[in-house]
């Protein structure tokens, strides 16, 4: 089955925002903060640009409300009297011509007075502890959590030893190729359009709401072909979609605002940085006891979505293992730095990261080798998960552990490196990571957002599907496509997508949190299933049909009856319960499941680390589409190959001071090794045709396997990713 | 784009001395512009009087005497991975340029415009430097050679006027037999800039060392001591860590070469 | 100015400095010509200029003057894809799309280099194209089954 845009993407004929234009159309540029955190002072427009023939926008020509509907809705979309962090934007500037916005842009002077900043999550802390600076709230924290399970003091009192262990994990730029962009048509006569590239066109629907204080049918919103998103397009759109459109409403013309590549990595939100403490208690025959975490997530400036990032880090914080108590304390604190955002994993790849370190650590101490350690305290169906969750799915962790290390040759491998290890100048090492990645949103999250598909037939006997969820490269057309005509029992090529357009499509929730085909897909199918059912209650179609009959009684009943539509809404799989007082309950309705396995070599001459080898086997329900299943799982690893390795953000007071794709160093194609992906395939009995959540669990597992496996290379343990050459040049050394 | 474009300048070169008498109004070259037009995007080119000297032929030829290859300053990657003459004789050569960014780059940048361009972090001039080049430049009052160990002087600082052309760069052909070690260190492996770039050639107790990314300019280490390099951190790495990068490879080139 | 872009005889009318880039995308509508970086690093501004792969956001228009150019656009036969579009499409080899016009001509530059590549070849061959979704691997296998008789 072709991708379903796939022939305007390899044909150049695909339309992204940058590809429109509208006649009359302005360019529009942001200024930001030249300083740091600080009380904006005054903003002067320098001589030597023509400045009567700009439109410009600051906080006081915000038409309804200043703040960015989101969760807390903290965070401006245009900074007024104090500014919080060195990225913010300040003032707004448009102009027909595009490279005189761009020397305007240098030509407007901000004046700020320096306030105190946090820069580091100790100091946010402090600040919080003991009051020593205060920058966001009363006490620096966006989000706590405290989870527990069993009785962890017993535990630890119960244990015959008491390994602890510190990770760190870096920001990480989401760097989809496609920069933001969008492009604005607004006047308070028609309202508000935007087309542009993200992940979640609602989102950007309920931002523009209170900004322009209009009604939400006055609010259009479409989403246009976008290049790549990981995260990176689910919050951040509102704010340029907002920006774009304030220029628009002053100017009274189409405003096209486009981020260039520095633009983009500088100022959009990255991976939340974060800390883990890990205190584990084992008794001597390798079964865990007490496990109790702390783990800390650096938000940025603003809240954003740093309160959904951390509860999905602090629900995998303690992975696929059984311990009775289990304690997780976690909080997401403010500092100085650009707002850290949503990118694939959703803090999971932090906590996960961390605990798979940890696992290795503990399985030393003992003595085990940690394939046993772990597989002495697997989760199996009828044990429950560190919110107190019962699997009831069918998991075979052992089997998914045996079969990546045969694939693998792990013990050949470990056997064969350890003899030559000693007397070769380059140190080899294999090593693994055992993870689970929940699907769709949190406990009770899908509930909250009921989403809802509709599909239509049309007179000529297609389907169209309507849905606010987005593709963005992850399949989402040809999976809904496929979903739709095995549920119609019609061909595939009969399928549509309507262009995701808050006019007309309904509100199918957020592209994100692996949901889209798990619960999305699953309602497209139940109203494909509705769809068919009305015409065949109708007499026109009888069971068995053709796709030609199936045309022909479409085109009967919309003549005969009228429009033909069904809708899918949003049900809960039945005996779920989650309790977001406590975080105990049902997180997720299913899990993916995992392990990962990673040979490096380490290069004792320049510390570099190439991953020579990489298998990646996991179950994820029932596999729809394996070309799209595969590339998914790919792009996920050699992303997360990057958020090891490669991937440092350079901050230098308070900005990322690489925000080139030069300097920053992702994976090129020279880079990677050969990934290689197996499926266990394992049906969910209420995801489509059995299909689980796939996108976001290939980051979680990566960074600790290639740890592990640096750690059998070369004896050292490294706890912090990423793991640049500089790094491990400095623990090599001090060794 | 973060220039003003209209308000460039940009002429071509029709042939040699039509580029002379126009660096002597104040054009500046543009050969392949992977390092112009870069600064370009950036809203960094301060200058605006640019002439393409691109399409010049005679600075395009790889030329071989029995003494010297001769090659045209515009004598890109892509024509240096192609000859079998610089393959044979000066090997580093081609792999500095195989490790030049990717085929699009190493397409249309110039060894003349990795040299002039001096970036500290410049992949060529190591092996340049090791093969002992002497480099042409030209101007309306004629031509000189330079050895380019004498070359840079400093962090962008060059023995070249402004009215002066880089023309050609010449290679004496007494390589061939030594042995010839090339390591760039750039954290991935294409599209890297250097974080140490180290070259070094040897015969016997004859050796010639030189690296890149650990000093203001690429740097020629007389009696191939390697204390004379003075590294510094920035965005890319550190200063300790090119130092002892930059050790470790003349231990492996020491030993690889021995 | 004059230059031939898919097989087409253009005249320009633009400042010198213009990147070939933006002539392509705003003066020809050529918006298959897709910018990641404008800085040389992406690749997704590839295009060729007389057969050779090169990134059109480094290239100022004047130095294409008489040039023959090759977009996406015209890369395949009328309705007819080329075969290494038809590989991407097959393979999985394109996933957001943005990287996919750029990575097609790196392809089908490679193969004019390599009629028969190794997996080494086009690693290297496309090295300079940054895919940000895929890992690559799908992009491998569809230019190696593209070249497949
Ligand atoms: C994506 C990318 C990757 C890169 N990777 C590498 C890399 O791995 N290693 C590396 O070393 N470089 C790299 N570069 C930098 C660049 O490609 C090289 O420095 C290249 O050789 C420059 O040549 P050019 O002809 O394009 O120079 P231009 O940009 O045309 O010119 C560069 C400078 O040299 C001057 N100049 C050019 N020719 C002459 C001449 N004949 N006489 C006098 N002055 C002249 C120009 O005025 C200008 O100041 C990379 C660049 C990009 C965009
Ligand atoms: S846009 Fe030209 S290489 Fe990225
Ligand atoms: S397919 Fe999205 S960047 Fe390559």
């Amino acid at each position: 089955m072709p991708r379903k845009e796939g022939a305007r993407k390899v044909t150049g004929q695909a339309q992204y925002v940058d590809d429109l234009k509208f006649p009359g159309m302005i360019y529009g540029a942001t200024v930001r903060n030249p300083a740091r955190r600080g009380n904006i002072r005054g903003i002067a427009f320098l001589p030597g640009v023509p400045w009567d023939e700009f439109t410009i926008v600051t906080a006081k020509d915000i038409p309804g409300k200043n703040y960015v509907a989101l969760i807390l809705n903290d965070q401006p979309f245009l900074a007024g009297e104090i500014t919080a962090h060195g990225e913010e934007a300040i003032v707004l500037i448009a102009h027909p011509d595009r490279y005189l916005v761009e020397e305007a842009r240098r030509r407007v002077r901000i004046d700020v007075e320096a306030l105190p900043c946090v820069d580091s999550l100790e100091d946010s802390l402090a600040g919080s502890l003991n009051g020593t600076e205060i920058i966001w709230g009363d006490n620096n924290i966006f989000k706590s959590y405290f989870m527990n399970k069993g009785d962890v003091d017993r535990g630890f009192a119960e244990a015959d030893l008491i390994i602890e262990g510190d990770y760190e994990t870096g920001a990480q730029e989401q760097l989809y190729i496609e920069s933001n962009g969008m492009i604005a048509v607004a006047n308070p006569h028609d309202g508000v359009t935007v087309w542009g590239s993200m992940q979640c066109p609602y989102y950007v629907h309920k931002a523009l709401i209170p900004l322009f204080g209009l009604t939400p049918e006055k609010i259009r919103v479409i989403q246009m072909e976008t290049g790549g998103g990981f995260g990176g397009k689910e919050e951040y759109p509102s704010m340029i979609a907002g920006h774009a459109a304030l220029l628009a409403w002053k100017s009274g013309r189409p405003v096209k605002l486009i981020y260039d590549r520095a633009e983009d990595m500088t100022a959009t939100t990255k991976r939340h940085p974060s800390r883990t403490k890990h205190r584990t208690g084992v008794t001597r025959d390798g079964k865990l006891v007490a496990m109790e975490i702390d783990f800390d997530i650096d938000g940025g400036a603003y809240a954003t979505l740093s309160a959904v990032v951390l509860s999905r880090g602090t629900i995998h914080a303690a992975g696929p293992y059984s311990c009775p108590n289990v304690r997780i304390r976690s909080r997401a604190l403010a500092t100085t730095y650009p707002p850290h955002g949503a990118f694939r994993g959703f803090g999971a790849p932090q906590s996960i990261f961390a605990l798979e370190r940890q696992m290795n650590k503990v399985a030393a101490a003992l003595g085990l080798p940690p394939e046993e350690f772990r597989r002495r305290n697997f989760l199996h169906g009828g044990d429950t998960t560190a919110t107190g969750q019962v699997i009831r799915e069918k998991v075979d962790l052992d089997d998914l552990l045996f079969r990546a290390l045969e694939l693998s040759h792990y013990h050949h491998h470990r056997d064969t490196f350890d003899r030559a290890n000693p007397a070769s100048r380059l140190k080899r090492g294999i090593g693994f990571a055992t993870f689970m990645h929940g699907a769709g949103f949190t406990g009770s999250g899908e509930v909250a957002l009921s989403s809802v598909v509709t599909v239509e037939a049309t007179r000529e006997g297609k389907v169209r599907i309507l849905a606010a969820s987005t593709e963005i490269g992850q399949g989402t057309n040809t999976i809904f496509s496929q979903i739709a005509a095995d549920a119609l029992g019609v061909d595939y090529s009969l399928i549509e997508l309507a262009q995701p357009d808050t006019s007309t499509v309904p509100n199918s929730g957020p592209t994100v949190a692996s949901r889209t085909v798990m619960v999305v897909g699953k309602l497209v199918e139940a109203a494909c299933v509705g769809l068919k059912h009305k015409l065949i209650f109708s007499g026109l179609l009888e069971p068995g049909y053709s796709s030609v009959e199936f045309a022909h009684a479409a085109a009967a009943y919309i003549d005969r009856i009228g429009p033909l539509r069904a809708s899918g809404e949003y049900k809960p799989p039945p005996n779920v319960s989650w309790n977001d007082e406590t975080y105990q309950g049902d997180a997720y309705g299913a899990y993916a499941w995992a392990v990962y396995v990673a040979i490096v070599t380490v290069d004792p001459v320049t510390y570099e680390v190439r991953v020579d080898d990489f298998v990646a086997m996991q179950e994820v329900g029932k596999v729809i589409h394996p070309v799209l299943a595969m590339g998914q799982i790919e792009g996920g690893v050699a992303q997360a190959i990057g958020f090891a390795l490669y991937e440092r953000v350079a901050w230098n007071n308070g900005r990322m001071a690489n925000g080139q794709m030069t300097n920053y160093i992702m994976p090129t194609s020279a880079d990677l090794p050969p990934i290689r992906v197996f499926f266990a395939e394992n049906p969910y009995a209420y995801g489509p045709s059995g299909a689980k959540g796939i996108g976001e669990l290939p980051m979680d597992g990566v960074a600790p396997a290639i740890l592990n496996a640096i750690e059998h290379a070369t004896g050292v343990a490294f706890n912090h990713i990423p793991l640049v050459p500089e790094l491990v040049m400095e623990s090599l050394l001090a060794r | 784009m973060r220039s003003h474009v209209p308000s460039y300048e940009l002429v071509v070169a029709r042939d040699l001395p039509h580029a002379l008498s126009m660096l002597t109004e104040g054009f500046r070259p543009i050969a392949g512009g992977t390092d112009v037009m870069v600064l370009f995007e950036a809203g960094k080119l301060a200058h605006k009087k640019w002439m393409s000297i691109r399409g010049l032929p005679e600075l395009r030829t790889i030329d071989v005497t029995p003494d010297h290859i001769t090659f045209g300053a515009l004598t890109t990657y892509t024509d240096v991975r192609r000859s079998a003459i610089i393959a044979a004789e000066f090997p580093l050569m081609i792999e500095a340029a195989a490790l030049t960014g990717g085929i699009a780059t190493q397409n249309r940048g110039t060894i003349g415009g990795n040299i002039v361009n001096a970036s500290p972090a410049a992949d060529t001039p190591p092996a340049l430097l090791v093969y002992d080049a002497e480099v042409e430049l030209t101007s309306p009052r004629g031509s000189r050679w330079v050895p380019y160990t004498q070359f840079h002087k400093g962090y962008k600082v060059m023995d070249l006027a402004s009215d002066e052309l880089l023309t050609r760069i010449r290679l004496p052909r007494k390589f061939a037999s030594w042995t010839h070690f090339y390591r760039k260190v750039g954290t991935r492996r294409a599209q890297a800039i250097s974080k140490v770039c180290f070259a070094g050639v040897r015969r016997g107790d004859q050796m010639r060392v030189a690296l890149g990314s650990v000093g203001p300019a690429p740097i020629f280490l007389e009696n191939s001591d390697i204390s004379a390099i003075s590294p510094i951190d920035d965005v890319r790495s550190t200063a300790r860590y090119r130092m002892q990068v930059a050790k470790n490879l003349m231990e492996e080139f020491l030993h690889a070469s021995a | 100015m004059q230059l031939s872009v898919n097989g087409i005889e253009r005249s320009i009318e633009a400042p010198p400095m213009s990147r070939l880039l933006d002539v392509l995308r705003e003066g020809l509508h050529l918006t298959g010509v897709k910018e990641g970086c404008g800085e040389g690093e992406c690749g997704a501004c590839s295009v060729l200029i007389d057969g050779e792969l090169a990134n059109s956001c480094l290239v100022p228009i004047l130095q294409v003057e008489g040039a023959s150019i090759t977009t996406i656009e015209g890369v395949a036969h009328g309705e007819k894809l080329h075969t290494v579009q038809q590989a991407f499409l097959d393979h999985g080899g394109a996933q957001c799309g943005i990287c996919t016009p750029g990575m097609i001509l790196a392809a089908i530059a490679l193969l004019e280099q390599h009629s028969n590549p190794t997996l080494e070849h086009i690693k290297e061959g496309l090295a300079g194209n940054l895919c940000r979704c895929t890992g690559y691997m799908r992009i491998f296998e569809a230019v190696v089954q593209a070249v497949r008789p």
